[in-house]
This record gives C-alpha cells, structure tokens and sequence, in this order.
C-alpha cells in the first residue's frame, strides 16, 4: 500500500496533518465513490479519532465502537461536507458527537459530588484552607508520562458531566457555542460547569503539585 | 500539621472576598471581566497570596490538561481498520 495520492500518510510513523490541498483531492475521490479513497480516509483519520474517543470514554470497547459509528455517520454525510472547514475538523466534531450519543446511552458510574471538590469558604468569603503554592517545576514536564497518567486518571476522577465539559473546552479545544451545541446547554451553564471543573481538577491535582514545604 | 491563618486578606471593608475572586477567575483569564470587576480582582489578589496561588494553580491545571492531551494519534488496531472497512460494505455506503 505505497500508492496512495496522500504523500507521507502510509509511510510517515507520526502522521502529520493532512494539508489541505491533499484533503481537497481525497475529498473529490471520495465523492467518486472512489473505494480506495474510504480506505485512505480511514488511515489518514483513525489514528485521530481513537485518542479522542479514548479521552471521552472510559472503556476501550466503546471507544472503537465510536469511532467505527462516526467513520460510518461521516461516510454517510459526505455529501453534507461542505468543505468550509476542514476535513479533519468535521471528523472530529463527528467522532465527538458519535462519543456523546455513546455516553448519553451509558448508564451511570457512581460518582463524588463535585462540592466535594470546590473550594471550601470561611464566613466571611475569605478561603477556609488557605490554597499554597505549587512547585515550580511540578508542572513543566507535560510531555512526561507520569505527569500525563496522572492528569487523565485524576480528568477520569471527576464527575460525568464535568468531566465531560472539561474534555471538550480544555482538550478537545471546543469552544463554548461549540460545546453548549454539542451537549444541549446554554454558554452559561458550560461556562459554569467548566469553572467547578477545572477547580474540582486543581484540588485532584493539589497534592501532588505542592511545594515540599507547604505539605 | 500546622495550619497558617486562612485569613491572609482583610475581612472586611476591601473589595471582593476570595469567593468572589475565584469566582471571577475563569472570565478574568478569557478577558470578559468588565473593568470595574477587574479591578476589584487585581486589588484582591494583591492582598491575598491565597488567591495568587489558587489563580496559579487554576491556570496551570488548564495548560496541563491542554499539553498532556495535545494533538496525540493513537495506533488502531488492525482488527478496528478491519471493521470499519466490512461496517461500510454491509451499510453499502458509497
Ligand atoms: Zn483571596
């Protein structure tokens, strides 16, 4: 499989971004009905796709299951694309949307209350426990896999609904019109639900980022 | 275990209390604080080292959730390529 017109999509280990002269040319052999063109979408995307229905869904099964839908749910609306945004960004919002109905369809975990996870208040509004600082270079190593590992475990800790709208503002890079589309709530409710969010994941994240001093 | 006074800002008489202030927090990085708020804000946080590391802490949970998660593509299994080519043929699409 050397041949395809997509330079560097079978070949390169890292997949780049498509350009968009390339998506232009499998868009036009996909409306072809080009056979070959579906496989080399898939290729091209899968990869994509999985990390972002892995992020969404806990379980390995429903995050192929998911993306399988929105590969098919894409095939289906070809004709739709109206090739204002990308085709990399409408298989995204696809495969968010094919995540969502996965979701919605699951029964619920048990879960802590998010209050549990906000910051806690004196009488006077003043904070209850002080917040300390965290360590300089605690939160430098991005790239490090225990930093990862412990940021997706600790995204996974937090309640559905929360979760939810963190995964898509802060990692999906939705933005709020997209996100209260996307899950049928008004700007307002996302953006409040995105500020207990990322508090309730500030205080998963406390202990481990504090100043060895401040412990 | 000691605990430092929680108490770092004036209570009373000054501005906004760290409620406000870390309710403020999220429109004040995405600048939709109207100035006056903002100001209130800024004058908080000039008093309270509570809040200057709450505020710390909030952004860099936002930057670590955005740069651990960034742009990554997974490897698919075969089986899942696999599936999703017979899902098309038996949907007959294209
Ligand atoms: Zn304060």
């Amino acid at each position: 499989m050397t041949t395809s017109p997509i330079s560097g999509v079978h070949t390169s280990e890292t997949r780049p971004e498509p350009t968009g002269d390339e998506e232009h040319l499998l868009l036009s052999r996909l409306r072809a009905g080009e056979d070959r063109a579906f496989d080399d979408l898939v290729r091209l995307a899968a990869g994509r796709m999985l990390a972002v229905a892995r992020r969404m869904l806990h379980r390995e099964e429903d995050a192929q299951d998911a993306v399988q839908e929105a590969f098919l749910s894409a095939f289906r609306s070809l004709d739709r694309f109206d090739g204002r945004s990308r085709l990399t960004t409408w298989l995204h919002r696809i495969t968010v949307n094919a995540c969502l109905m996965k979701l919605r369809s699951q029964r619920r975990r048990p879960e802590r209350a998010i209050e549990d996870l906000l910051p806690k208040f004196a009488e006077d509004g003043h904070q209850a426990m002080p917040s300390r600082p965290w360590r300089e270079e605690a939160t430098c190593s991005a790239d490090s896999t225990e930093v990862r590992e412990l940021v997706r475990t600790k995204i996974d800790e937090l309640p559905e609904q929360y979760r939810v709208v963190l995964v898509l503002r802060d990692l999906e890079e939705l933005s709020t019109e997209e996100t209260a589309e996307a899950m049928d709530m008004s700007v307002n409710a996302v953006k409040t639900r995105l500020h207990r969010a990322r508090q309730a994941l500030r205080a998963l994240l406390d202990p481990y980022f504090l100043e060895e001093s401040s412990k | 275990m000691s605990e430092p006074t929680p108490r770092q800002a004036p209570a009373t008489g000054s501005g906004i209390t760290c409620r406000e202030a870390i309710d403020f927090i999220m429109a004040y990085l995405d600048n939709e604080l109207p100035m006056e708020q903002r100001h209130e804000f800024e004058r908080h946080l000039s008093v309270c080292p509570s809040c200057v590391n709450y505020l710390d802490s909030y952004q860099r949970t936002v930057t670590l959730g955005r740069e651990t998660h960034r742009g990554n593509t997974d490897d698919v299994p075969a089986s899942l390529l696999k599936a999703i080519g017979a899902a098309r043929k038996r949907s007959g699409s294209a």
